[in-house]
C-alpha cells in the first residue's frame, strides 16, 4: 500500500497535476463556482474549463514535441515561426494565391502545411545532428528566417479566408467537445505509444544524459536527433493550422509569436530537465495546461491588462519554486525544525 | 583523553544517498600533524564519500569533525580551504584554460596599490613556488599545455601554498610515471616535516608502504581499523580491505589460469591486415582467435585504444583490410560492430561508458536494445531478469537494479558496463583499462571473469597499462609502439622483460 503511494508521488506528472488542480480550485473559489460551470448550447459544451482545453491545444502539441527535443539536451526556438509558415501556406492555398491548380482544397492545404513543417524540422535536425551547430543557434536561424519566408508566401499581407471546413480545425465540435482536443489526443497518443512501446524513449533519455556513451552503446545518435527535430517541426505546423483556423486567416507577424517560450516553460513546469535526460511527455502536456490556465485565471479574475504579465511571472515563480528539489529540501527542513521546536515547547 | 590535541578528528560519521545506499556508517578517522595517513579500502568502501564529507562536497547525516579541537562544518570546498583543508583530486581540479600562475593564485591574487592584480608579482611568486618543487615551467602558459602529471604537481603546489593544515591527496599517482611519483613523495615528506597532516588515498600498496606512517581501512562504509604501517603485514592489510582471504582469491585466479593453459585457442575470429586510420594507427597486422585473451601492450599513445576504436567502428578503416569471421567488413558506426558480435568497454568509464542518470537496469539493457533495434523493445520484465542475473553473477553491490548507476562506486560501475556487453552475447570482447582505479579485490574478480569468458570460447582483447595484469591474463601479448605493431610474445616466452624490450626496441 505504502509502496503504491510512493510510486504515485514519485511520478514526474504528480506535481504538475496537483498544481493544475490547485489553480482550478483557486479559480473556482474566487469565482464562487462559476469557473467550473459548463453550459450546453446547441449540444456543445461551453465554459472556462473547456476554454482552457481548447485554447491550450496548440501549446499542448508544441510542448509534446518540445519535450523530446529538450530531453536530448537541445532546444527548438523556431516553433513559432514554423507555425507562421504553416498558416501562411494553408491560407494561401485555400485562397488560391498559392498553387491555384489545387482549387483551394482544404485537405491539400493541410497536407502542404504539414510537409512544410516536416521540412523545417529536417532542416533544424540537419543543422544540429550533422553540422553540429548548437541547437539554440541552429533553430534561431529559422526563428528569424521563418517569419520572412511566411511573409514571402503571403506577399507581406494578412490573408483572410472564408472556409467553414478550415474553421472547423479550431472551432469545430465532435460529441460536444472542441475539435482541437481531439487533435491533441491523437498526436500525443501516437507519440506516447511510440515512445513507450518502442525503445525510442530509452534511447532519447540515454542520448540526453550522455550522447557519447550512447554512441558507444550502439545508438545512432544523429538519426534520433534528426527524428525529434522533425517531429517538433511537424507538430508546430499542426499548431499553426489550429492558430490560423482560429483567426480565420494568416497573420505572419503575430502567429505563434513568443509561443516557443511558453512551450519551453510548459516542459520545465512538467519537470523535464532542460539539460537533457529523463522526460515525461504527459507531464509536459499538463505543464501546457497550467500555462494556459494561468492566462485564463488572470482573465477570469478581471485583472487589468497592465498587471497581467507581472501576475503571470509571479505565478510562474511560485510554480518553479514548488518544483525545485533544493527549495523543497530547504523548506522541508524549516518546517521540520519548527515542528521540533513546537514539540520541545 | 590524550593530552595532545589531534590535528583532525572525525567521529561517528554517517552518510547515505537516498534510502537504500548507505555510503558511510559510523566511521571514524584521526590525523595527526606531521603524519602521512593512508586511507584505504575497496571501491565502494566509502573513501571518496569520507573525503567529500570532510571537504564539504557532501553534507554528512551524522557525526562531528574537529580540526585542532574545534568543531568545523564546511559546506563547500571553498569553506574547507579557508579553515585549512586542501584537496588534490584524482582528476585535476584546476582550470585548464587559465595560465599556471593564475591557477596557483586564483581567488587570492597579489594586488598592486591601486587594487588591480599585480601580474608581475604573481608570475614571480608562482615561479618561485614551483622551483621549490623542482618544476621549471613557463608560468604564463596555459595549464593545458602541460601533462596531467605536471598539472597534478601544480595542484599540489597550490594546495601547499595556501597554508593548508590538512592536505588530501585523492589517488594522485594513477597518472604519474615512476620518476614523477618519486618526486611527489619527496614533496610529501617535505610537507610532512613542515607539520602538515596528509591524507593519502591510493590503490597502489607499494606506495602505501613506501611513504605512509599509518593506515585506516574502510570496508562497505564501515570503519575497520587504524594501524601503524610498519606493524601491518601486506597480506593482512589486503584481507582487511577485501574482507575475505586474499589467498583464496588468488588461488582461484591461479586455477583459472591453469584452465587457460589447458584450452586450445580456436578459429581465427578477427584479422587486421595493414589496417590504418588517418591520424592514428598505421599498417596494423593483428589476429584474434576464439577462446584467447590477447593482450595489447605499449606505452601511452602507442595505439592501444586506437586499435580498439577502429575495431569497434568508432574510427573508420582508411587503408587495409579488416575481416571478422573471415568476411571483409566496413564498420561505420559502433552498431555495425555490435551486430558483428563485438563489444567494447571503453577506457573513460564516465564519459564513454555509463549513462549516469539512468538505472542499472537501463544501463545494462542499452547495448542489447540497440542491437535488437528500435521496434523490438526489451520488456521491463526481461530487462529486470538480465539485471538480476548479472548483479548476482558479477557480484555487483547494489540494493536493487533501480539504483542510478552514478551512485555506484567505480568498480561496480565497471561491472555494470561489462554486464551491458555480456548481455549482447559477444564473440569478441574488448576491454580498455577495465581495472583502472579499481581496488585489488575487484581487480582480481574482473581478471577471473575475463579468463573464464575466454575458457567458454569468447575472444578477449585485453588492454592494460599494468603489465603484470596482462602477464597474468594473457597467453599472447602484442606490443605496440608509435601506432604500429612492434612485436609479439607468445606462451612461455611471456615475461615482463620480453615485453619491455619490445616496447623500448628501436631506441637501442
Amino acid at each position: 500500500m505504502k509502496n503504491k503511494q510512493l510510486k504515485i508521488t514519485q511520478n514526474q506528472a504528480f506535481w504538475p497535476v496537483i498544481i493544475f488542480l490547485t489553480i482550478i480550485l483557486f479559480n473556482t473559489v474566487m469565482t464562487r463556482g462559476e469557473f467550473l460551470s459548463i453550459s450546453i448550447v446547441d449540444g456543445h459544451f461551453y465554459g472556462r474549463i473547456i476554454d482552457i482545453f481548447r485554447n491550450g491545444g496548440k501549446l499542448m502539441i508544441l510542448a509534446a514535441g518540445m519535450t523530446m527535443v529538450l530531453a536530448t539536451g537541445g532546444t527548438d526556438i523556431s516553433v513559432g515561426s514554423v507555425m507562421a509558415i504553416s498558416g501562411a501556406i494553408a491560407c494561401s492555398i485555400i485562397r488560391g494565391n498559392l498553387l491555384p491548380g489545387l482549387g483551394g482544397s482544404v485537405t491539400a492545404a493541410i497536407l502542404f502545411a504539414v510537409c512544410a513543417g516536416i521540412i523545417c524540422g529536417l532542416w533544424n535536425g540537419f543543422l544540429v545532428a550533422q553540422i553540429k551547430i548548437q541547437p539554440i543557434v541552429a533553430t534561431m536561424i529559422l526563428l528569424v528566417a521563418g517569419r520572412g519566408i511566411a511573409q514571402l508566401i503571403t506577399s507581406g499581407k494578412i490573408i483572410t479566408i472564408n472556409s467553414d471546413a478550415y474553421y472547423f480545425i479550431n472551432g469545430g465540435y465532435i460529441l460536444g467537445l472542441p475539435f482541437p482536443l481531439y487533435i491533441v489526443l491523437f498526436l500525443v497518443g501516437i507519440l506516447l505509444l511510440f515512445v513507450h512501446r518502442t525503445s525510442f524513449g530509452l534511447f532519447l533519455e540515454s542520448i540526453g544524459c550522455n550522447s557519447l556513451a550512447s554512441k558507444f552503446a550502439g545508438i545512432k545518435v544523429n538519426r534520433y536527433l534528426l527524428a525529434i527535430y522533425t517531429i517538433s517541426g511537424a507538430f508546430a505546423s499542426v499548431a499553426g493550422l489550429i492558430e490560423s483556423a482560429g483567426i480565420k486567416g494568416a497573420d505572419c507577424n503575430n502567429a505563434g509569436l513568443n509561443i516557443e517560450l511558453d512551450a519551453i516553460l510548459a516542459v520545465a513546469i512538467g519537470g523535464t530537465n532542460l539539460m537533457g535526460g529523463r522526460f515525461s511527455i504527459f507531464a509536459s502536456v499538463i505543464g501546457a495546461l497550467i500555462v494556459q490556465s494561468i492566462t485564463t485565471t488572470v482573465l477570469a479574475l478581471g485583472v487589468p491588462a497592465a498587471y497581467i504579465r507581472v501576475l503571470k511571472a509571479l505565478l510562474i515563480i511560485v510554480i518553479c519554486l514548488s518544483q525545485s528539489g533544493k527549495f523543497k529540501v530547504l523548506f522541508g527542513r524549516k518546517l521540520e525544525s519548527k515542528k521540533k521546536e513546537a514539540v520541545a515547547l | 583523553m590524550s593530552g595532545q590535541t589531534k590535528l583532525l578528528t572525525m567521529k561517528g560519521i554517517s552518510k547515505s544517498f537516498g534510502k537504500a545506499v548507505i555510503a558511510l556508517d559510523n566511521v571514524q578517522f584521526e590525523l595527526e600533524a606531521g603524519e602521512i595517513h593512508a586511507l584505504l579500502g575497496e571501491n565502494g568502501a566509502g573513501k571518496s564519500t569520507l573525503i567529500k564529507v570532510l571537504t564539504g562536497v557532501e553534507e554528512r547525516d551524522e557525526g562531528e569533525v574537529l580540526l585542532e579541537g574545534k568543531k568545523i562544518h564546511p559546506k563547500s570546498t571553498n569553506e574547507a580551504q579557508q579553515v585549512g583543508i586542501s584537496t588534490v583530486y584524482q582528476e585535476v581540479n584546476l582550470c585548464p584554460n587559465l595560465s599556471v600562475a593564475e591557477n596557483i593564485y586564483i581567488g587570492r591574487a597579489p594586488k598592486t596599490k591601486m587594487g588591480a592584480i599585480d601580474w608581475a608579482a604573481m608570475s614571480r611568486d608562482a615561479a618561485k613556488l614551483l622551483e621549490k618543487f623542482d618544476l621549471k615551467l613557463d608560468v604564463n602558459k596555459r595549464l593545458d599545455n602541460y601533462s596531467v602529471a605536471i598539472q597534478q604537481m601544480v595542484a599540489i603546489a597550490r594546495a601547499s601554498d595556501i597554508k593548508a593544515k590538512v592536505l588530501i591527496l585523492d589517488e594522485p599517482t594513477s597518472s604519474l610515471s615512476k620518476v614523477e611519483v618519486d618526486k611527489l613523495f619527496e614533496i610529501m615528506r617535505r610537507l610532512k616535516a613542515e607539520g602538515m597532516g596528509i591524507i593519502f588515498v591510493t590503490h597502489f600498496l607499494d606506495q602505501v608502504y613506501e611513504v605512509t606512517d599509518r593506515i585506516t581501512v574502510l570496508r562497505n562504509g564501515n570503519y575497520v581499523g587504524t594501524y601503524k604501517t610498519s606493524d601491518l603485514p601486506r597480506m593482512e592489510l589486503v584481507s582487511k580491505m577485501i574482507g575475505k582471504d586474499y589467498a583464496v582469491l588468488n588461488q582461484s585466479l591461479k586455477e583459472g589460469q591453469a584452465e587457460k593453459e589447458g584450452t586450445k585457442t580456436g578459429d581465427e575470429l578477427v584479422s587486421m591486415k595493414g589496417v590504418s586510420h588517418q591520424g592514428s594507427i598505421s599498417g596494423m597486422d593483428l589476429t584474434i582467435s576464439k577462446g584467447e585473451v590477447l593482450g595489447l601492450s605499449g606505452l601511452l599513445g602507442s595505439g592501444r585504444s586506437e586499435t580498439a576504436r577502429v575495431l569497434f567502428g568508432i574510427d573508420q578503416v582508411t587503408d587495409g583490410e579488416l575481416c571478422i569471421g573471415g568476411e571483409k567488413v566496413h564498420l561505420k558506426h559502433p552498431i555495425d560492430a555490435i551486430r558483428k558480435d563485438i563489444a567494447f568497454c571503453p577506457e573513460n568509464r564516465k564519459t564513454e561508458g555509463i549513462i549516469g542518470d539512468l538505472s542499472i537496469r537501463d544501463n545494462m539493457a542499452l547495448a542489447l536494445q540497440a542491437k535488437k533495434g528500435l521496434f523490438k523493445k526489451i520488456s521491463k520484465k526481461e530487462a529486470q531478469k538480465i539485471a538480476d542475473e548479472y548483479i548476482e553473477k558479477l557480484e555487483i553491490k547494489t540494493p536493487d537494479a533501480d539504483q542510478l548507476i552514478k551512485n555506484l562506486s567505480g568498480g561496480n560501475q565497471q561491472k555494470v558496463i561489462l554486464a551491458r556487453w555480456l548481455a549482447t552475447n559477444p564473440q569478441l570482447l574488448m576491454l580498455d583499462e577495465p581495472t583502472r582505479g579499481i581496488d585489488i579485490g575487484t581487480k582480481a574478480e574482473i581478471q577471473k571473469i575475463v579468463i573464464d569468458l575466454a575458457a567458454q570460447g569468447m575472444a578477449v582483447l585485453f588492454i592494460s597499462s599494468e603489465l603484470d595484469e596482462e602477464l597474468r591474463c594473457c597467453r599472447r601479448i602484442v606490443v605496440l609502439k608509435d601506432m604500429e605493431k612492434a612485436g609479439e610474445v607468445v606462451g612461455d616466452n611471456i615475461s615482463e622483460g620480453a615485453v619491455m624490450q619490445i616496447m623500448a626496441g628501436g631506441e637501442k
